[in-house]
Order: structure tokens, then sequence, then C-alpha cells
């Protein structure tokens, strides 16, 4: 039963990534890719890390898609249905897949027989979120707040600075 | 059960596809796609670790699980940073294909 949910969510993840970057409309491609998050957040259930998959739904498949789909509405412009690759697309065909054949072996070689997943406590991530991993979750908190004043700055129009 | 093996093979393939992403595409909106892509394969890797932690049949530690949450807490300043800039870029030079931004090449 874990076999089936495991190749249903891979083959959903890889296909909308492959959506993501073959696709020649863009919109379609945020759709592919909102596919492939979903199906992530299915993997992270096959893990029993139920409050990942909930944060994988609500931050990539509510917001950034959505931020997404703004950045492409407000650049559209007249190749916005057929958009074009780059002419070195070989090349970057090439390096992914000198990427996959050095990981590939690596994991093949180095891989640990016999674990099975098991279910992570909400109790203990919070608690840990809370002691040890204190310091970075305060340190995010800015980087969000700096993040946001910095693009409301950077998207602000002209007139309305001075 | 599925082993870790299978998930870091999926992680591996879903990188890959981000690279090809990040190096082929043309639009600037459709890179920051394929980064997303490769910060999820990321985490992919990060949470199957610490699920699959040890064979005694006990947790360690949660480490992976919250190093995953880091990484969509910055994967979302990340977009909306991207946002700003493409919108800016945009409005500056009514395109945003990345090899029309030659500003400053030499």
């Amino acid at each position: 039963m874990a076999w089936f949910v495991f190749i249903l969510l891979a083959v959903l993840t890889i296909g909308g990534a492959l959506g993501v970057v073959v696709v020649r409309n863009v919109v379609h491609a945020a759709l592919a890719l909102l596919v492939s998050l979903v199906a992530v957040a299915g993997l992270y259930l096959v893990l029993f890390a139920e409050f990942l998959a909930l944060v994988q739904v609500l931050i990539y498949g509510g917001a950034i898609i959505i931020v997404l789909m703004f950045a492409i509405m407000l650049t559209r412009n007249s190749d916005y249905p057929r958009i074009t690759d780059n002419k070195q697309w070989p090349l970057a065909a090439v390096a992914a897949l000198a990427f996959l054949g050095v990981l590939v072996p690596s994991f093949l070689i180095n891989s640990v027989e016999g674990t099975h997943a098991q279910n992570a406590s909400l109790t203990g991530i919070g608690e840990s979120l809370f002691t040890t991993w204190a310091v970075p979750f305060e340190i995010a908190s800015l980087v969000l707040l700096v993040a946001l004043i910095g693009a409301i700055i950077i998207a602000r129009s002209d007139e309305e600075e001075g | 059960m599925v082993d870790l093996v299978y998930f870091q093979l999926l992680s591996a393939a879903l990188f890959a596809i981000g690279i090809y992403g990040v190096m082929a595409r043309r639009s600037a909106v459709l890179i920051v796609m394929s980064i997303e892509l490769m910060l999820n394969a990321v985490n992919i890797n990060l949470i199957a670790a610490a699920s699959h932690m040890d064979g005694t049949g006990k947790f360690a530690n949660f480490d992976g699980e919250l190093i995953a949450i880091f990484i969509i807490t910055v994967a979302a300043a990340e977009v909306g940073l991207a946002l700003a800039i493409i919108l800016r870029i945009f409005r500056n030079r009514s395109t945003v294909n990345v090899d029309e931004i030659n500003l400053m090449k030499w």
C-alpha cells in the first residue's frame, strides 16, 4: 500500500516538475508546479510528517503559487503564450544528467538498509523548535520582515519616492 | 515500507530537473519556479532522512524536519523578493527574459 502511494506520488512529482521545465505556456508551467508541490506534500504524509505536509500545502500551494501567478500576470508581454528556451538548453541537459550521474551512484553505494519511516510527534517538533532551534527561529522571523520590507521598497514606483 | 534510498533517488531526479530549468529557461519567473523545485528536492531529502533516523525504533531528534521548515520560510521570503525584482526589471526594460537583461555585460 505504501509502495503504491509512493509510486503514484513520485510520478506526479516528477511529471509536474518536467511540466515546469518543458511546457511553453507560463500559466500551465505554474499549474504543473502546483501539481508537483502538492504531490510532495503527499510524500511527506508517506513519511509520517503530517505537520510538514500541512505547511507545504499552506505555504507552497497557497502563498508561493499565488505570488508566482501575480508575477506572471504583471509581466505579460507579446511573447507571453509561447515562450522559448535558451539556445544553451543541450548544455543544460548535459549538466543536469551529469549531476544525476554523480548523485545516483553515491546514493546507491551508500544506501542504508532496513530502516523504516516512523511517526514524528508534533510535541517533539514544537519542543525542539523553541529550545534547540529558538535562535534560528527568531532570525527566520527577522529575515521574513526584512525581505518583505525590501520587496515593498524595490517594487515601489518612482513617483511615490522622495 | 519504502526504503530511504528511493526518496533520495526521487529528490536527486527533482533537483536535476530544477538545474535543467534554471539553465534552459529564459523567463525569470520560470527560473524562480525551477529554484522552488530544487528547494523541494532538498526538503524531501531532509524529511526522509529525519523520518528514517535510526534502525533501533527510536527517534534521535527532529533536526531534519526543522531545517525543512526554515527552508520553506526562506523560500517564501525569496519568492517575495524575486517578484519585486522581476516587477522592477519589467518596468525598466519591458522584458523578463534573462538573456535580454545585459546592462552589465562587458
